[in-house]
């Protein structure tokens, strides 16, 4: 650790929390590492393949970009967050291969999932553009995340995404 | 190292004034990458802009719109009215990294990066964008044209930070912005430009292709003299006298001077009766 840590209040998965964060870690390290939320992975480390992805207010960021005090006053949503049922559809496509980039994935497609009014503005390859599937698994993501968006559930407008 | 985390425009200043070394971040795009190593090495200190909320406000004036210098592009890209003034800012903005990206990186970021292949630059450029600086005693302004002084140098006094970004409100006859990378999305530019043409008056803007994005003077002159193209080598004279590309990680000299020509040629011959 860097200094003595920063500390910093935020919501964590709808959680009201408190934490220390040490001045040179990412939102991404104290996740993993300060709050033991390993769903969230580290693939690049330098924004460009969407598998640290997690909602902050609302909407889709990559977490190995922000200083975890940039999260202060903020609200995280992770992979963990999402509930199961919620997937079934993703898990019904075979939109999964190896896995690395699933929980990037299952973020950004839970945020248009709540935001559906987005895919009347931009084509779903377009918002999910930032998440790079190294097993080039493409079609099935697209094919389960329609099919997800075409089922029942999910509150549209609960989230402020399309803000 | 230490961090400095103003609530507000007037702390963030008087932070700037008495920590002029430390540096600014808003959205951290830039500025993240490989965030671990920066860290390793000497961090620094910083200035963490994400808090003051006064900088991701924008105004509508008479004859201008100012964008707070930490607007994000996805604040832009869900603003239908600014998609009806001023389209070039939306198309530029959705065609920069993915949704991850545009909801982090802000235009006064991408601005004070000062990279040559910033994709927010050529556009705002191409609308006689005027930047508003601001330190603990003052304000200025200054021409984004006129801002950038060599690669990733600036006009930009210690002490001061770029908290506006003052777009005219203008009828054009012409818009367009194109951008050549590796794929649509998550890719950096290797050749771009943005074109706005109100009557005779042209501005090309061209990015990646100098030391930093810059206006293209003589193919200005060229298009407003209406001078006969008859294919994209009859631009590449006056674009060698305006721009430099080098070879690097991502093109080549020759590949960006050819393709420039190319994308300007193809993008404005339906525009121009001189192009035949």
């Amino acid at each position: 650790m860097i200094g003595p840590g920063i500390e910093i209040t935020l919501t964590l998965n709808g959680e009201s929390i408190r934490a220390r964060v040490a001045q040179g870690d990412r939102l991404l390290d104290f996740l993993r590492y300060g709050r033991g939320l390993t769903g969230t992975k580290e693939g690049c480390g330098e924004g460009e393949c969407g598998a640290c992805t997690v909602l902050l207010d609302g909407v889709p960021v990559n977490s190995c970009l922000i200083p975890a005090w940039q999260a202060r006053g903020r609200s995280v949503e992770t992979v963990e967050s999402v509930p199961e049922d919620e997937l079934a559809a993703l898990l019904e496509s075979g939109a999964t291969q190896c896995g690395a980039c699933t929980p990037g994935v299952v973020m950004t497609a839970w945020w248009v999932r709540r935001n559906r009014d987005l895919v009347d503005a931009h084509a779903l390859r377009e918002l999910m553009a930032g998440n790079l599937c190294r097993c080039t698994g493409y079609d099935g993501i697209i094919e389960g995340l329609e099919a997800w968006l075409e089922s029942a559930g999910a509150d549209a407008g609960e989230s402020e995404g399309g803000a | 190292m230490t961090v400095y985390l103003p609530g507000s425009l007037v702390e963030a200043l008087e932070l700037r004034a008495r920590h002029p070394t430390a540096t600014p971040i808003a959205g951290g795009t830039d500025l993240g990458v490989h965030w671990p190593q920066r860290m390793a090495g000497d961090p620094g200190d910083w200035l963490d802009l994400s808090g003051v909320s006064e900088l991701r406000t924008h105004t509508w004036t008479d004859d201008a719109l100012v964008l707070g210098a930490g607007t994000t592009y996805w604040d832009v890209i869900r603003n239908p009215k600014i998609a009806e003034a001023l389209p070039l800012l939306v198309r530029a903005a959705r065609l920069v990294g993915a949704v991850q990206i545009q909801a982090r990186g802000t235009w006064g970021g991408n601005v004070v990066n000062a990279s040559p292949a910033a994709d927010g630059v050529p556009v705002l450029m191409s609308y006689d964008a005027v930047l508003e600086l601001r330190s603990r005693d003052g304000s200025s302004l200054v021409p984004l044209s006129e801002f950038y002084l060599g690669y990733k140098q600036m006009r930009l006094e210690p002490g001061e930070l770029v908290t506006g970004i003052h777009i005219p409100l203008r009828t054009y006859d012409f818009e367009w912005f194109e951008k050549v990378g590796s794929r649509s999305a998550q890719a950096i530019t290797k050749v771009g430009v943005a074109v706005t043409r109100r009557a005779a008056e042209w501005r090309v803007v061209a990015n990646s292709v100098a030391p930093t994005v810059c206006r293209c003077p003589s193919v200005e002159s060229l298009l407003a003299e209406e001078r006969p193209v008859s294919g994209p080598s009859d631009l590449a004279p006056a674009l060698a006298a305006d721009v430099s590309p080098i070879d690097d990680i991502r093109s080549t000299a020759r590949y960006r001077a050819e393709v420039l020509a190319r994308i300007l040629y193809w993008g404005l011959r339906d525009e121009c009766p001189n192009f035949t």
